[in-house]
């Protein structure tokens, strides 16, 4: 065989084992996604929005912890989003290249990637030990800390985005800086800012490890922020490892629910953010 | 008249002011938030100490290299969680980074322009399905697949071979050390991969026209001009996604076993330090061995800690490299 059939043979073959992987990584996709249609379908019914989870054995919703993970969801966020982008704004229009500012960058992307498991024993310890006992709030400040790092990542970037001739104009016409930043680079970098949002929330809304320890759960409907409260990611944990068919349903329904409401957010967020004003 | 030319001036005067007023307290506020950041990763740290104190205090360094793990005793070691967190991971390495090496290949080299988005978003998309969804999909779906088609096969191929074969041993159970670290693969892969997407792209056309305009196949040009330009980067993205693998808690105790011993065989149930922390925090009675619990996050902490920063310093060189 000579050289050049030799090298379009290695280019053929390791081509084609690219296009391969890329087949396998999308099929992962369309199993999972597939699987969690067949088994999660039959489980949404009015029921599954209507009523409380139930005893094991008899039939019931799972209405109490979509409940709680709305709740604690959005306290997160309204915690979360104010505290991210105000840092995120501290690095981008005050810090781009303090050693500071290099610092807190570097800590938040450690931050956005670390375990979320760790963040549960840390507001275990911070709050549940001293509160003397499980509760939402301890669970929406863990997932808010899920968030914060999300929102001051999406700021920054986005921030940078903005060409700095809107600033220079804006500063030109006698306007302080912290007015050329909330009425001009917050508006010309809105659309980004809230695609940040939507993906910090679609991060939090199936995390289930840092409830685990705060929130913990709760059979019963409850509105109270300082009691254990039902979620979804920690129903459908302990009903899929149960042993009984219907809890195995209901947590098939409710990982259903989950995934499609984290896919639509995560898709919402990418088509807003690429008609954002500005791009790269 | 006067009066009035007094008073436009002084509120232009206080306007100013408040002006500078305002600027003052907007930096103040967003500097503290900054701070915020820091304080949160430093109350990490305290906490966790604090938290993990009494079970070193009682073990000392033993505890790291200890296997036993009995809660009626109290007798505590962290070496099965932390060696199934290593294997796991390793194998979430072996498997992940050929496939997410390909597909970051086939979406900026070969595919189609109009392909690219769409294809790039729906590899994203793995990793935006939370992981508790991947531990139901693996204790109903995976772990059954594997239990009846790809165990069996390993067990009467690998396992035979004399030497590694104890590896590969033992009945085939479905769930276990070796389905763990498939699905830690997956979820690591649109990581891996999207980070070598983004490096790859900034290699110039002018290099790989220039390799091109010689005549080299697209697989030359990716082996000796792509992958040698960002040689960091890649190694960057792999340790992030090293970084995540470590970490993962819910799909892993799905499908892990959660026994506390160190198998030869990696087809063998066993456990990580996240999973043993989701299954038993709660429900952990007696302060030395809930302190345990804390003191083996504190160890996922600081190899996690490692393993991330690392990965950020050479993404951060790259970066540095490419701005010039």
């Amino acid at each position: 065989m000579d050289l050049y059939t030799r090298r379009r043979i290695v280019n053929g073959v390791v081509m084609s084992l690219s296009v391969a992987a890329t087949a396998f990584g999308l099929l992962w996709l369309v199993l999972v996604l597939w699987t969690l249609l067949e088994n999660g379908i039959a489980a949404i019914t009015p029921a599954l929005f209507s009523q409380m989870t139930p005893p094991p054995g008899s039939a019931g919703g799972l209405l109490n912890a979509i409940f709680g993970s709305v709740v604690m969801t959005l306290i997160a966020t309204l915690i979360g989003t104010p505290t991210g982008i105000l840092a995120g704004t501290f690095l981008a229009e005050y810090s781009r290249r303090s050693r500071f500012g290099e610092v807190v960058r570097f800590i938040n992307d450690i931050l956005l990637s670390a375990p979320s498991i760790i963040v549960g024993l840390f507001v275990y310890e911070l709050l549940v030990v001293h509160m003397g006992h499980f509760s939402a709030w301890a669970g929406a400040v863990a997932l808010a800390i899920i968030v914060v790092p999300v929102v001051v990542r999406t700021t920054e970037d986005m921030l940078n985005l903005v060409p700095n001739a809107l600033r220079e104009a804006a500063a030109a016409l006698g306007s302080p800086k912290w007015k050329v930043i909330v009425m001009v680079s917050y508006r010309a970098a809105i659309q980004g800012m809230v695609t940040g949002v939507m993906l910090a929330v679609a991060r939090i809304a199936g995390e289930t490890a840092p409830l685990l320890f705060t929130a913990l759960n709760n059979q019963f409907w409850s509105t109270d922020l300082n009691a254990p409260m039902a979620n979804l990611p920690v129903v459908i944990f302990q009903f899929a490892m149960s042993p009984y068919a219907d809890w195995q349903v209901l947590a098939w329904g409710g990982a259903l629910l989950i995934t499609v409401t984290v896919l639509c957010l995560n898709i919402g967020a990418r088509a807003l953010a690429s008609w954002s004003t500005f791009k790269q | 008249m006067a009066a009035d030319i007094a008073l436009i001036g002084r509120s232009a005067a206080q306007r100013q002011r408040a002006g500078s007023i305002g600027d003052v307290v907007f930096r103040a506020l967003t500097f503290l938030f900054a701070l915020l950041v820091l304080l949160i990763l430093g109350g990490v740290i305290v906490a966790l100490i604090d938290g993990a104190l009494p079970a070193l205090r009682t073990f000392g360094f033993s505890f790291v290299i200890t296997e036993v793990w009995n809660p009626v005793t109290e007798k505590f070691g962290a070496l099965a969680p932390i060696y199934g967190t290593l294997v796991t991971s390793a194998i979430a390495m072996v498997v992940g980074i050929p496939v997410a090496f390909g597909v970051a290949v086939f979406i900026t080299e070969i595919c189609p322009l109009w392909l690219k988005r769409p294809l790039a978003t729906m590899i994203e998309l793995l990793a935006a399905i939370p992981s508790i969804i991947y531990g139901i999909w693996g204790l109903f779906v995976f772990a059954p697949f594997v239990q009846q088609y790809i165990q069996p096969a390993i067990i009467d191929s690998l396992g035979q071979v004399p030497g590694i074969g104890a590896l590969f041993a033992g009945p085939p159970l479905g769930i276990g050390v070796l389905t763990a670290g498939f699905i830690l693969a997956v979820m690591v892969l649109p990581f891996i991969s999207s980070i070598m997407r983004d490096v790859f792209e900034t290699v110039p056309a002018i290099l790989k026209e220039s390799a091109y305009g010689l005549g080299a196949t697209r697989s030359e040009v990716v082996r000796q001009i792509v992958l040698p330009y960002t040689r960091i980067g890649v190694v960057g993205g792999i340790m992030l996604g090293l970084g995540r693998a470590l970490g993962e808690t819910m799909a892993v105790t799905f499908v892990i076993g959660n026994a506390h011993r160190i198998s030869a065989s990696i087809l063998q149930p066993g456990t990580t330090i996240s999973a043993s922390l989701a299954n038993e925090f709660t429900e952990a009675f007696g302060d030395l061995y809930r302190s345990s619990l804390i003191a083996l996050g504190f160890i996922l902490f600081i190899i996690t800690f490692i393993v991330l920063a690392i990965a950020k310093l050479l993404l951060l060189r790259l970066q540095k490299q490419a701005g010039g």
